[in-house]
């Protein structure tokens, strides 16, 4: 596991120095560049606060309710059976809706568990690894005025379930 | 239903809380999460424009032109369908370089437009409208299966909520990502075969 957590810290810092050693070396204004993508990235920043601030108010009134606890034992019965941790299971289905409201959950995952712990990287990793299917369809979808999606839905299906169910096994061979 | 989604995560959380007697708590949470959420954005400020920053410079210096380029063989593999030098293919290539860099506001309009090509081109062959054509089912189905390489945003949370080891979640990251695009290719190659 040392060698996965060195290439992990290792692979940022080698891509920056690549990419601006690249820059320089065709002669580019990097740090002009760089300026004008950090405006950008300001920008979005300041466009999805609103979203963030939405959701998060959202996912916390869901969670000070106590709701979640509740519906994650309603579903212990069968999760277990499959090998899901019951704790992952609202995390799951809220991931294929948004992005952020998953975000709000995999933070109260890390402040419940620590992020370092099994359930705490299981988390980290079902995020990186699967995307927001019914968002992501209906924006696509919805540009280009398609109601028949035909294989789409099950083939993304397919994909999260590969997603979580590596993710799981990942997180739980880094854990131990 | 986005709409739907956020409505009745607040219908459900205050009726359930009425019920639970969990109302004062709500109250609460209401309060602290929108809090939250403010000081998460400004984290992250930090960190995104670092990041979109560092993609500026890839891009003007021509690395995302490229990789782009180095992409065709695996855009011709993956959508047979598409003739060669259609631009659709571009919009693809940029759309999924984006997302493997995490750049989810660069993947959405590039994604956007990849859709609008292929959906005159399935107008050129003459398929029916409103039904999605097989390249187009191929596409989402790749964007839904993760192809982000480096989850920088996951790593900025875990080092935000005090992480040993915030970067881990990399590797990890990448070989579920493998995992999950790998379960989608499969399953598109199969589902393409049979609707042809």
């Amino acid at each position: 596991m040392q060698i996965i957590n060195f290439i992990s810290n290792a692979i940022v810092p080698l891509l920056l120095f690549y990419i601006i050693g690249f820059g320089l070396l065709m002669k580019q204004n990097v740090y002009d560049d760089f300026l004008t993508g950090a405006k950008e990235g300001l920008r979005t920043v300041a466009g999805i606060l609103p979203t963030l601030i939405g959701l998060m108010i959202a996912v916390g009134i869901l969670r000070a309710s106590g709701f979640l606890e509740f519906f994650s034992e309603k579903c212990m019965a069968w999760t277990s059976y499959l090998g899901i941790p019951p704790e992952l299971m609202p995390l799951a289905v809220i991931k294929m809706f948004s992005s952020s409201a998953a975000t709000g959950l995999l933070l109260d995952i890390y402040k419940e568990h620590g992020c370092d712990s099994f359930l705490g990287m299981a988390a980290s990793v079902m995020l990186s690894s699967t995307e927001t299917i019914f968002y992501t369809m209906s924006v696509y979808f919805l540009s280009v005025k398609i109601k028949k999606t035909r294989f789409t839905l099950a083939g993304a299906l397919v994909a999260t379930v590969a997603g979580i169910a590596a993710s799981i096994c990942l997180a739980r061979m880094w854990a131990t | 239903m986005l709409n739907y989604l956020w409505g009745f995560m607040i219908l459900i959380g205050v009726a359930y809380a009425a019920y639970n007697g969990t109302l004062p708590e709500v109250t609460n949470a209401a309060i602290s999460s929108s809090k939250e959420a403010v000081t998460l954005a400004i984290a992250m400020l930090g960190i995104m424009s670092f990041w979109t920053g560092i993609m500026k410079v890839a891009e003007n210096s021509g690395i995302t032109e490229a990789a782009t380029r180095k992409l065709e063989p695996l855009l011709r593999f993956l959508f047979p369908g598409i003739p060669s030098g259609h631009e659709a293919n571009h919009y693809i290539a940029v759309n999924v370089i984006s997302n493997m860099l995490g750049l989810g506001w660069a993947a959405t309009p590039a994604g956007l437009k990849a859709m609008q090509a292929l959906s005159e081109l399935a107008e050129e062959q003459g398929k029916p409208k409103g039904v999605a054509s097989n390249e187009m089912c191929i596409f989402l189905i790749l964007n839904i299966s993760s192809l982000q390489l480096i989850p920088m945003n996951i790593v900025a949370y875990r080092s935000e909520y005090g992480s040993v080891t915030p970067s881990a979640v990399i590797t990890l990251g990448l070989l579920a990502t493998l995992a999950s695009t790998a379960a989608a290719i499969v399953f598109c190659k199969l589902a393409d075969r049979k609707g042809r």
